[in-house]
């Protein structure tokens, strides 16, 4: 046996610093926006300022005749050529689905949509064009107002006569997983508890760090395309199918990505033209995004009405769920789309024994930019939904809500569990996390000081705020997909190649945007294969390199990409145990593999696996019949989804006079299963914490009576920075997930989908004695000072922002 | 963001700046610390054909003890002006109004004259300048001349200045041994305030002999809310007694409503604020 100087330390679980860090950081990298190729030209959109208009005519001849400008493109121009953007998910057979170019040519349905593309020798020149081009419109009503577009009272889109999209339903009862909802809410109406609340879940823009920008190459063989994307595989995919170009003749490259969560995993309009653009005129084109553009016309998320009816028994114990969204998909149904609060429908359960259970979501078309996939799609909602209405249960029957989360939740020993809305969870605990986040929390100490400052009538006073949230992640079983209608399956590749001089290279499908998959994986490889950290190299993002791959979101790189990547390994473990028995003259039965060596069972003759990768390589001696190769690859479909679930408790101090929420606690302990690395997952965590916090106080996305983004620069979108959070207490209980090797859980959207609940649950308790049962998000402090006043929810926001800029002329200083 | 193309020009005197500013007239902005004229440029909000950078000019920058009074010169960064003693032991108001202002990479490019000339009515500088009684020296091809600041703030982004005109410094008279505070309400740190209060006082014992009191974002301009100053003078310095001055802060005041909030919410927190500015100006904060 090897002798180690040091005990058997693994790699998985140590808090390894990050490999990507260093050259991420510094932003010494290949951003698309970085790339500067021979002849390069640049594009800049001319957008429509209205929300819903004809397009009368186009004059470009200024624009064309400007400096260094190249062409001067419109939608009717690029004609069918340009491809079209894809909705990957008819949530229902007969969804009505507008068409949608990337440049459209004749009406334009939410202000920023591209009209014409202005082609210049520099970005600059081209901006300046872009001014020139004269743009006519025949202003059309706009469907802005989502409740109104429901009604159809303007249409989104006349042609299609509706602006609702789908109607997307489960019943328990239907589905033969539960009881009959409606049932269940008559008794109780006649002798138990009825909750009925409606809750806005706002709009959101996920404003990731970097804009996005897309360089495409139309020289060589193939056409290659670089792009800050989530998705370079479903780009490909997307490309190829609406434009014609065969796939082969197509190469996706996300080099590094600066964040996307979800906002990336669009086939954008932009790319599309670009590669249009690129084609036509036989040159290399980058577009980069400016910030604003990204604001307006990037994909937003959230923006849900939920109306929603809470059957219980006068004890407490919930008998049914029903539940009724109104979905903004705004202007056109993007990748996911519709199927957004699809995936949430799973998930309004949560962690609950619910008898019987009903969701429909009614998914409606307005003139405003699109929405999709933001951290969490669909199970925030869903969790914001339940966890609210779990703090009004135990408010109304008087007691702490976690006692009654507790009388409804599934227990321990009841795993593994089929729920209502038919998932099975393979594992958890939520009583072990629940214990532990109140230790952290110093629940019991809080709850004494809230009673004191009520008791005094204090200025400030204390609230405390509950989220026992579960979540459905690592997308997604193909199978399951496949019931829902979704157009590709869920699996995921990898690849692992042993070089000749002892190093691996890893290939992942899975492309990372930040989240630390070249650390995490490495770990992952180091252990099993029993290399040394430094000795992998994880490659991915690259269609070339990467040739088959799904991509980076729901929580899935780790529980999907990462099973994959197990599997590959054990497959080069397996292809190389003939030759090491042939090169140490044993029997293969009589070898035994691990810290990276075979050795022969009984004697002190070994072989590393890295020897055995160069004997290979020489191929001088391996045994007949045997491939010169012991690289490897596996392609994981999952079996179930994954279930990471965890107890927040949050508490916030709200000045009554003012209205201003300002967090004193925040503790939370997730069950994400086994931990690869535990600064990665607190990364992840924390990153999650705040964005889901943000929802709850800060976020919005805002448009006023014309259609207009009133919340278009980071100085009206309230996003917050670590001046504005505080240190969050984190731990974590586990229990392995049962249904991947490595037994880990999703932890990239879990601090989103915990947090906002528990963020305004603790604003709601400390209001209560106010009479408020509702304050509406972001909890503005004019908001919580209006339910102060009058025991509302703090009524609507303003549709207008304040210039901070003089737009006037002279020469004020 | 890419601004459109601009001449630049940044001359070393008042006098060149001036006859570059007599050359161009409606065709230039004067650009002095950027922080609010480069995010115009940027967003394509304007597109001057001229930016004349005051940048290089030396006697624009600096604070001179003037007797009675601080020159604070135009060009004298946030930063510089926070960190002075002077500014501390003169002007405390000044020095705690800094220190709420922005972010620390904007308070050292950003600029004290600069950040008055633009006359954001949310700029942290204006009701500071205001409640203190500040004078703005202002130099134009016919000289120099003084402006109160009474007269100084005229609208939204509007000021005394002409189009022919540099503001070249500002004079603080000096309010020895006077508390001072800043109550900014924000609802994330590095945004403008909702409302903010500025408010300094002479004590004479546990009463408050003197106050002033400027007011951010309660109007077009900054304002002073004088019935409260008016019924502070006397007044003993506790919870009770300041609150009922307090009341009166929103008199005569015009605040905006936006996505931050409306307008009566926005008088209810300049009371709530003045209250709070007042007591820690005193030292019973």
């Amino acid at each position: 046996m090897t002798a180690t100087q040091e005990p058997a330390q693994g790699e998985i679980g140590r808090d390894r610093r990050r490999k990507e860090d260093q050259r991420l950081i510094t932003g010494r990298t290949r951003w698309t926006d970085n790339i500067t190729l021979p002849g390069m030209l640049h594009l800049a959109m001319v957008r429509s300022p209205f929300p819903h208009a004809r397009i009368t005519s186009i004059d470009t001849a200024a624009a064309k005749g400007a400096p260094n400008v190249v062409a001067v493109l419109t939608g009717a121009d690029l004609g069918e050529g340009q491809g079209a953007c894809i909705n990957a998910w008819p949530v229902v057979p007969d969804q009505v689905t507008p068409a949608h170019l990337p440049m459209p040519t004749d009406r334009v349905a939410f202000a920023g949509e591209t009209v014409a593309v202005v082609v210049a020798r520099s970005a600059a020149e081209a901006r300046d064009a872009a001014e020139l081009v004269e743009v006519d419109y025949e202003e059309l009503p706009a469907a802005l107002d989502l409740k109104e577009a429901a009604a159809n009272t303007v249409l989104a889109h006349p042609d299609l006569g509706t602006n609702v999209s789908a109607v997307w339903r489960f019943d328990s009862a239907e589905a033969g997983t539960g009881g009959d909802v409606e049932q269940a809410i008559a008794e109780a109406r006649e002798n138990g508890i009825v909750i009925e609340r409606e809750y806005r879940q706002q709009r959101l823009i996920p404003a990731f760090m970097e804009p996005r920008s897309v360089v495409v190459d139309p020289t060589g063989e193939q056409i290659t395309v670089w792009s800050a994307t989530q998705v370079p595989h479903i780009l490909r995919f997307a490309i190829a199918a609406t434009t014609g170009v065969p796939e082969s003749k197509i190469r996706v490259i996300a080099p590094d990505v600066g964040g996307g969560f979800g906002g990336k995993l669009q086939q954008t309009p932009e790319e599309m033209i670009a590669f249009a653009v690129a084609r036509r005129l036989g040159k290399p084109v980058k577009f980069t995004e400016t910030r604003s553009e990204s604001l307006l016309t990037a994909h937003h998320g959230r923006d849900q009405w939920q109306r929603l009816t809470l059957a219980a028994t006068k004890d407490g114990h919930v008998t049914g769920l029903k539940v009724d969204l109104l979905a903004d998909l705004g202007a056109y149904v993007a990748i996911v789309g519709g199927g957004v609060p699809v995936l949430g429908a799973f998930m309004f359960n949560a962690i609950y024994k619910f008898p019987a259970y009903q969701f429909q979501t009614t998914n409606v078309l307005t003139n405003k930019t699109w929405t999709d996939a933001y951290r969490g799609a669909g199970r925030p909602e869903a969790t914001f939904a339940i966890e609210r209405l779990m703090d009004e249960l135990a408010h109304e029957l008087g007691k702490d809500p976690l006692e009654v989360r507790e009388m409804n939740w599934i227990k321990h020993e009841e795993f593994p569990f089929t729920t209502v809305a038919g998932l099975e969870y393979d594992s958890g605990n939520y009583e072990a996390a629940t214990a532990r986040a109140k230790e952290m929390f110093g629940y019991d100490a809080l709850r004494a000081e809230q009673a004191d400052r009520r008791a005094r009538g204090d200025r400030v006073q204390l609230g405390l705020g509950v989220s026992t949230f579960t979540e459905m992640c690592g997308l997604a079983p193909s199978r399951v997909l496949g019931s829902l209608n979704y157009g590709a399956g869920g699996w995921e590749h990898a690849e692992v190649r042993m070089l000749a001089t002892g190093k691996v290279e890893v290939v992942t499908g899975a492309s990372a945007h930040g989240q630390g998959h070249e650390t995490a994986f490495s770990q992952i490889v180091a252990d099993r294969l029993g290399v040394p950290f430094e000795d992998v190299e994880v490659l991915h993002g690259d269609t070339q390199i990467s040739h088959k791959g799904l991509d980076t979101y729901g929580s899935r790189s780790l529980v999907v990409g990462g099973e994959a990547l197990v599997r590959a390994v054990d497959k080069v473990i397996e292809k190389a145990r003939p030759v090491a028995a042939h090169l140490l003259e044993a029997s293969a039965d009589d070898l035994e593999f691990s810290d990276g060596r075979f050795t022969v069972r009984g004697t002190d003759q070994g072989m590393a696996i890295t020897e055995i990768a160069t004997a290979v390589f020489a191929a001088h001696n391996l045994p007949d019949g045997v491939e010169a190769s012991i690289d490897s690859e596996a392609t994981y479909d999952p079996v179930n989804f994954n279930y990471p679930h965890g107890t927040h408790l949050c508490a916030v101090e709200i000045d009554t006079e003012t209205g201003q929420v300002r967090m004193r606690k925040y503790a939370c302990c997730d069950d994400i299963g086994n931990v690869i690395n535990p600064l990665i997952v607190s990364g992840q965590v924390h990153g999650g914490l705040v964005q889901g916090i943000a929802q709850a106080l800060w976020e919005e996305a805002v448009y006023d009576d014309n259609g207009t983004l009133v919340t278009g620069s980071f100085v009206d979108y309230l996003l917050p920075t670590a001046a504005d959070t505080i240190s969050f207490d984190l731990d974590h209980t586990t229990s392995p997930a049962t249904t991947n090797s490595l037994g880990t859980k999703g932890v990239g959207e879990a601090g989103t989908i915990a947090s906002t609940p528990a963020v305004v649950n603790a604003v709601v308790d400390a209001l209560r004695p106010y009479g408020v049962h509702d304050v509406a998000m972001p909890c503005t402090p004019e908001r919580v000072w209006r339910a102060i006043n009058s025991g509302g929810s703090g009524g609507e926001t303003t549709q207008a922002a304040a210039p901070h800029f003089d737009e006037s002329e002279g020469a004020a200083q | 963001m890419i601004p459109a193309a601009f001449e630049y020009v940044a001359p070393a005197s008042v006098e060149e700046a001036l006859a570059a500013l007599a050359e161009h007239g409606d065709d230039a902005k004067i650009i002095a610390g950027g922080q609010s004229l480069l995010p115009v440029l940027r967003m394509r909000l304007n597109a001057p054909e001229w930016v004349i950078d005051l940048g290089r000019i030396a006697s624009l920058r600096g604070i001179r003890d003037g007797g009675d009074h601080l020159a604070i010169g135009a060009m004298t960064t946030h930063h510089d002006v926070g960190q002075d003693p002077l500014v501390h032991e003169h002007a405390l108001l000044v020095s705690k109004a800094i220190t709420h202002l922005a972010d620390a990479q904007v308070r050292h490019r950003g600029t004290f004259g600069g950040a008055l000339a633009h006359a954001d009515p949310a700029g942290d500088l204006g009701a500071p300048a205001l409640a203190l009684g500040s004078t703005f020296v202002v130099q134009g091809p016919g000289g120099t001349r003084e402006v109160p600041a009474e007269e100084f703030f005229v609208d939204l982004f509007e000021t005394a200045i002409s189009e022919d005109e540099i503001l070249t410094e500002v004079r603080v008279p000096k309010h020895d041994g006077w508390g001072a505070a800043y109550e900014k309400f924000v609802r994330i740190a590095h945004q403008w305030p909702i409302v903010a209060v500025a408010a300094t006082v002479r004590m004479d014992g546990d009463a408050i002999a003197e106050a002033r009191v400027g007011l951010t974002n309660m109007g077009s301009t900054p304002v002073r809310a004088r019935a409260t100053e008016a019924a502070l003078s006397g007044v003993p310095a506790t919870e009770e007694g300041v609150a009922a001055a307090a009341a009166l802060a929103a008199e005569g005041t015009n605040p905006p409503s936006d996505l931050n909030g409306d307008a009566d919410y926005r008088r209810h927190l300049a009371t709530v604020l003045t209250r709070r500015a007042v007591l820690t100006a005193a030292g019973r904060g």
